[in-house]
């Protein structure tokens, strides 16, 4: 069984972003960039998958600018066997993402795709859904626990009424819920070894698709600012003033 | 044209976000369908009809909806998506799940989890957990949008008597199976819908600690949230994980207790109406937010805090 596991290079979840004063965007350059959290779960679940034998190629993708590579590569260093880095400039939506998706998967031919549920910068939560419509495969989505069988897989979903299992049949595509696993960190010799391993550049414009944004940014802002607030001295205090003030116990 | 909204419902009731998204829909073209896709709904079509929001209930009744499944739903919302201008839904689990493989289906790039409609070609959304809003315009001739629940006002339920219309079912995939869901049960109320929300962080220093939590929350009849880094360290579960990676919560009163205010938790919970906070450390990022802060030792506060609430004569629920 093959798996492909995509990833996405996103601002670090630690950074505070910040605003770009013309409104066109959020500040990049000089930020710490990091794999989609949820993206290091389904890499870590597709190297447990093979690790317990029942898979034997792990390959990891990107789309991305020249950079996103670093994603492919943090995901060779944890167990991917090899990478490939569809490469495309500019901002790029979530359709166009799961379209070049679809020219990789009719490629490689894989078993399983798994990726994060959602993506830390835009928060679309779309491309592993438009995936699965585009190759009419099942989707598991928000998975938060996998069981492999001969030819399905069972799979638990965190959704808003508790956990939801469902059974869908290989090929299948599954979005990773953040508690499916506990993502490892990489070891120094297996980021050396990383290094040696393949990463394979396509160009987007040479997959024959789209990817012109249908989704025009007219404006990005900081949020309205709270008011700063007060301290209160005590507990008593408090109680008064949630009473009498603002009126909501 | 009209905009068709995809209706959540467990085929006895129409499902709260729902009606929040009713609303919004409504604010994008007043001619609004519903689609009810469901097996033996009918008192959920009957309800549907009642809203005065809704124009027209259209219901597709056949016992492969028994259980959601976003394969087999989107069948049957592309049968009937023609005639509309918008396909709407929530931006919950359900929407979430279901909304991208439609709009990947009519080659739409679906604009997420709205939270104003100003026009009905451009939304306001938050982006980079709520640190950012954008101002985006759809240039798909049709559109899908799904809808954050909590930044609209759920519609009115009764008074309307929108016409119901029977259409066909559309063919069931064979390839997802539903097993089971398991429902977390409780008499508190739901986190995602609450008036009052009190949440715990790492200070609590352990799962029995948060009987202290419990405690405020019976008496102030709220739902219990945690920071990722109490579920992380085991305290409470996840369903009530509040933050960018769990849920996002709009409650009237937000009382965070032992929390420092990663950014990660106050994505989650920083839109609240009104916010407290109870840490020992003056420096926590989370009295930046709060409207009323009290520097205090959790341990001692939560006692004192349920004393001086038993001392008050009446208290909103």
């Amino acid at each position: 069984m093959k798996i492909l596991v995509a990833v996405k290079r996103v601002i670090d979840y630690n950074v505070q972003i910040r605003v770009k004063d013309d409104g066109s965007g959020v500040v990049t350059d000089n930020v710490k960039m990091s794999t989609n959290p949820p993206d290091d779960n389904a890499i870590e679940e597709a190297v447990k998958i093979k690790e317990s034998g029942k898979a034997t190629e792990i390959i990891a993708v990107t789309v991305g600018e020249e950079k996103a590579q670093e994603t492919v590569r943090k995901a060779l260093a944890v167990g991917a066997d090899r990478g490939i880095h569809v490469k495309v400039d500019g901002n790029i939506e979530p359709l166009a993402v799961s379209k070049i998706l679809k020219k990789i998967v009719e490629k490689e031919n894989p078993d399983l795709v798994f990726m994060g549920k959602q993506a830390i910068d835009d928060d679309c939560n779309q491309t592993g859904q438009m995936l699965a419509a585009h190759l009419n495969w099942p989707q598991a989505t928000f998975a938060s626990k996998i069981e492999v069988n001969d030819k399905s897989l069972q799979v638990t979903r965190e959704v808003d009424e508790g956990l939801e299992t469902i059974e869908v049949n290989t090929p299948a595509i599954v979005t990773c819920d953040l508690r499916l696993n506990e993502p490892r960190y990489a070891s120094l010799p297996n980021i050396m070894k990383a290094k040696k391993k393949p990463i394979e550049q396509i160009n987007a414009s040479d997959l024959g698709v789209d990817t012109n944004p249908r989704i025009e940014h007219i404006k990005i802002e900081e949020p309205p600012k709270r008011k700063a607030g007060i301290k209160v001295a005590s507990v008593e205090e408090l109680v008064q003033k949630l009473k009498n003030e603002a009126k909501v116990i | 044209m009209s905009v068709l909204l995809i209706a959540e419902h467990n085929n006895k009731e129409v499902k709260p976000f729902t009606l929040n998204a009713i609303t919004a829909a409504s604010q994008i073209d007043q001619d609004l369908h519903v689609l009810l896709i469901g097996s033996k709904a009918d008192d959920v079509a009957k309800s549907l009809s009642e809203i005065p929001l809704v124009k027209k209930v259209l219901h597709i009744d056949h016992e492969i909806y028994e259980n959601y499944i976003a394969e087999n739903y989107t069948a049957a919302i592309l049968k009937h998506a023609d005639k509309y201008s918008h396909i709407i839904c929530s931006a919950n689990t359900f929407g979430k799940n279901l909304m991208p493989r439609v709009a990947a289906l009519l080659d739409i790039s679906q604009v997420s989890d709205i939270i104003k409609v100003i026009s009905p070609d451009t939304f306001l959304r938050p982006i980079y957990a709520g640190n950012a809003f954008a101002t985006v315009k759809s240039n798909d001739e049709k559109k899908c949008v799904t809808i954050r629940p909590t930044s609209f006002e759920a519609a009115e339920t009764t008074g309307g008597s929108a016409e119901i219309e029977k259409i066909d079912a559309a063919d069931q995939s064979e390839n997802t199976k539903f097993i089971n869901r398991e429902e977390i049960k409780s008499d508190r109320p739901e986190l995602g819908t609450a008036r009052i929300v009190i949440s715990g962080g790492r200070g609590l220093q352990s799962g029995e600690n948060f009987k202290l939590i419990t405690d405020v929350a019976d008496k102030l009849n709220a739902a219990i949230g945690a920071s990722r880094a109490a579920v992380d360290a085991g305290y409470i579960t996840n369903e009530h994980q509040v933050g960018q990676t769990g849920k996002v919560v709009v409650p009237d009163l937000y009382i965070a207790v032992g929390i420092s205010g990663a950014i990660q938790h106050l994505a989650g919970m920083k839109e609240s109406k009104v916010i407290v906070a109870i840490n020992k450390d003056g420096e926590a990022p989370i009295f930046s937010v709060a409207d009323y802060g009290l520097e205090a030792d959790l341990f001692e506060a939560l006692p004192q805090f349920l004393e001086e609430l038993n001392k008050l004569n009446t208290i909103q629920k």
